[in-house]
């Protein structure tokens, strides 16, 4: 049967049970959008390209399925590449559509014309320019393929509009051959019962758990089970949160430059470290020559480009989380000795519940001062129970996020973590509401990221996606002022924001709800009452406008040199 | 340390691209680069010259396994292989020194493939150090342009072979 190239996609979209697509047509992509008209896959009209790619990211990180996002040539391939990268970063599985002037034009500065293969080169896990109708199909099917397994990415494919015009033979490829292209999903058993040996040593071990846990199916479960077997404490990178559940005993927090006390110390003096589907990023190691200096290090990771990158590993397992884990904990299972686990971790975690005690998070709320974020958070963890699956923007209401919504399940948390997105969390959390229109979600906002991609408002109320925004609203780029204020003399350069717009107005103007608080006693009311609205809402919470995020590890130092709201810790 | 890398690559547009890209987005060096079909017209061979610490260098090969387009990485400096070079030198021959730089040349095992009025253009092949000892050499005479080819390898097992299903 022939087909034209625009039915391709569309055929081969429905092959990958792709049933929505997020985007926003052009004259380079008419034909496929024409051919969308009569299918029965669903679209998300956005109002800007950015936005399309961070929904169908948000939609990737809800549900572990492919996102694809489609949108025209230039302007609109270009749009993408902020969404590409952040996808990129964080290890997302996307297959983004750009439409392309004709073939015979490429080259020739056309209208629209841009070159968005070399533009994503860097940032996608790999791309096409489709030459030829012929090779569409076994494109379509490649480009998932490579999205979904082993270290999941973007891939993006652009498609000339005259090939969205030429008509061809449709089959659709059992298979992929990928010569070049073979992850390694089985970890090898001789370097499982090596880690085996080095924890059954362990005086001081600890679990370093990242976003491999939550992205691999299964490895949360098997990670808790191992935690719990032989009483292993667990800390997450902002990536993994939601691995291991937030509220456990032996939870340590979130590590790092906002990191607890507990997790960086308990980092830092540990004889051995299981890193699981972590990268060894620099805002979680600080300083790297100080990064846990006593620790034999083992590292799983499904990327044996992430293994000894930044530090030199002890014990390098390369393979699927999942497959890892559940090796490892035979293997420790299955310890020559007979080792009461319990006993001989007693010391460690003892001393862990000290650091717990002398330095927990914390913060106050006076009565009749402005509203603290950390209460904000505290009030939604509280009255969602915990169940809401939760966006982030970039900066302090990330880490604020992070360190006080306790998250107890994998692929609860959407934030951008590797490339640091402002603009982000808003498009995601619209992404995450298409996948699961009865659940709760939230986008923790900051009043300076939310308006990066505020045009989507129209998005959600015309989809009728009941988003709910939680503006921590400050007045700042709050981040950038807590490091002018801690390490620029106080010289606030450009992060004051006087001239932001009404945020009840803008959401009532956009046909949502726009709510307020502006004092502590409401702020319950305000979540309450957004809650209750089955429609898109924005909670604006006028905060401390210099209030700061704390534990801070100054950048370069080591982690244990934190910033406790004033004390400085050596 | 200086490594050469083989590399086996898909025969397609952009695939040069994307090694350099990776070079040069990771701040890596290159040192010299040859890219030309094998015996399958569907695999090309990149055979690359890269320096530094064991470290970097394993993080290179990594980074060059993980892009798709990448069928092989053998880093040739850790086993048995052989380096060429090629080297297209014009020199400045005055009737003076022509009996002079015909010696050498033949020393070197060269040949002198063009010759006009005023220029002989050298051709000189061998291994990096060899080419850089001739050149030197030739600097007493006047060079006017040097074209080198960068290093092409071979090792002497069967590492870098593919097995075709």
């Amino acid at each position: 049967m022939k087909l034209t190239g625009a039915q391709i996609v569309i055929e081969s979209l429905l092959k990958e049970k792709v049933d929505v697509v997020f985007g926003l047509p052009g004259g380079a992509i008419i034909d496929v959008y024409d051919m969308l008209y009569d299918s029965p896959i669903r679209h998300i009209l956005v109002r800007h390209e950015q936005g399309a790619v961070h929904m169908a990211d948000g939609y990737a990180r809800a549900t572990g399925k492919v996102g694809v996002a489609m949108v025209t040539s230039g302007p609109g391939a270009t749009n993408t590449v902020t969404g590409i990268a952040t996808a990129y970063m964080d290890s997302i599985p996307l297959v983004v559509i750009t439409g392309q002037v004709p073939t015979k034009l490429i080259g020739n500065d056309a209208f629209q014309e841009v070159d968005i293969v070399g533009i994503t080169r860097p940032c996608t896990k790999h791309n096409y320019l489709v030459k030829d109708v012929n090779e569409l199909a076994r494109i379509i099917k490649e480009a998932f393929h490579i999205a979904r397994t082993g270290r999941p990415g973007p891939v993006l494919i652009d498609l000339p509009k005259d090939i969205q015009q030429t008509k061809a033979d449709f089959v659709y490829p059992d298979e992929v051959k990928l010569p070049g292209y073979k992850p390694t999903y089985h970890a090898n058993l001789r370097q499982i019962k090596k880690a085996a040996q080095l924890l059954a040593r362990a005086k001081r071990p600890v679990i370093y758990a990242g976003g491999g846990v939550i992205y691999s199916q299964g490895a949360s479960e098997e990670l808790t089970k191992m935690a719990e077997s032989f009483y292993l404490p667990v800390t997450n990178t902002l990536m993994g949160l939601g691995s291991f559940p937030g509220n456990h005993p032996l939870w340590l927090g979130m590590l790092g430059m906002h990191g607890t006390y507990t997790a960086n110390m308990a980092i830092s003096c540990c004889d051995v470290m299981l890193a699981v589907g972590a990268r060894f990023d620099d805002r979680v190691t600080g300083k790297l020559d100080e990064f846990a200096p006593e620790a034999k290090i083992i590292h799983i990771d499904i990327d044996p480009s992430s293994i000894s990158k930044n530090v030199r590993v002890d014990v390098p397992i390369v393979g699927d989380c999942y497959d890892a884990l559940k090796k490892l904990f035979k293997a420790l299972q299955n310890t020559e000795e007979n080792i009461d686990w319990k006993e001989k971790h007693h010391e460690w975690l003892t001393q862990i519940e000290e650091w717990s005690r002398e330095h927990a998070l914390a913060y106050e709320q006076p009565p009749d001062g402005p509203i603290k974020p950390q209460f904000v958070v505290e009030k939604l963890y509280e009255l969602t129970g915990g169940e809401a699956i939760v966006a982030t923007e970039v900066g302090q209401n990330q880490m604020w996020a992070a360190q006080y919504y306790k998250f107890k399940r994998p692929r609860t948390l959407l934030t951008s973590g590797g490339l640091g997105t402002m603009g982000y969390g808003f498009p995601a959390a619209i992404g995450a509401q298409v996948a699961f229109p009865n659940k709760l979600v939230l986008d923790i906002a900051g009043d300076g990221s939310i308006q990066m991609n505020i045009q989507e408002l129209a998005t959600a109320v015309g989809n009728r996606l009941p988003v709910k925004v939680a503006i921590l609203n400050n007045g700042y780029l709050g981040m950038v002022r807590q490091w002018q204020q801690l390490f620029y003399h106080r010289r606030y350069s450009q992060t004051s924001l006087e001239y932001s717009p009404d945020f009840v107005k803008v959401a009532e103007a956009y046909g949502a709800v726009g709510l307020r608080a502006t004092k502590p006693q409401e702020v319950e009311d305000v979540i309450k009452k957004a809650l209750s609205i089955n429609a898109p809402v924005f909670m604006d919470f006028i905060i401390e406008p210099e209030e700061n995020v704390y534990p801070m590890v100054p950048a370069g130092a080591p982690i244990t040199k934190m910033l406790l709201g004033g004390t400085v810790l050596v | 340390m200086r490594h050469t890398l083989s590399l086996l690559v898909e025969n397609q547009p952009g695939v040069l691209s994307r090694v350099t890209g990776l070079f040069s987005g990771r701040g890596f060096n290159i040192e010299s680069l040859c890219v030309a079909e094998t015996i399958d017209p569907q695999v090309s061979r990149i055979t690359l010259v890269t320096r530094g610490d064991e470290q970097i260098i394993e993080q290179i090969k990594k980074q060059l396994n993980k892009l798709i387009n990448v069928i092989k990485v053998v880093d040739l400096s850790e086993i048995e292989s052989v380096e060429r070079e090629m080297a297209l030198i014009k020199i400045k021959a005055t009737a003076e020194h022509r009996a002079e730089i015909l010696r050498m040349v033949d020393i070197f095992r060269g040949k002198v493939v063009d010759v006009s009025p005023l220029y002989y253009t050298i051709e000189i092949t061998g291994d990096a150090k060899k080419l850089e000892a001739f050149i030197e050499l030739m600097k007493n005479f006047s060079i006017k342009e040097i074209a080198r080819t960068g290093t092409v390898a071979l090792p002497r097992s069967k590492k870098t072979e593919l097995r075709r299903n």
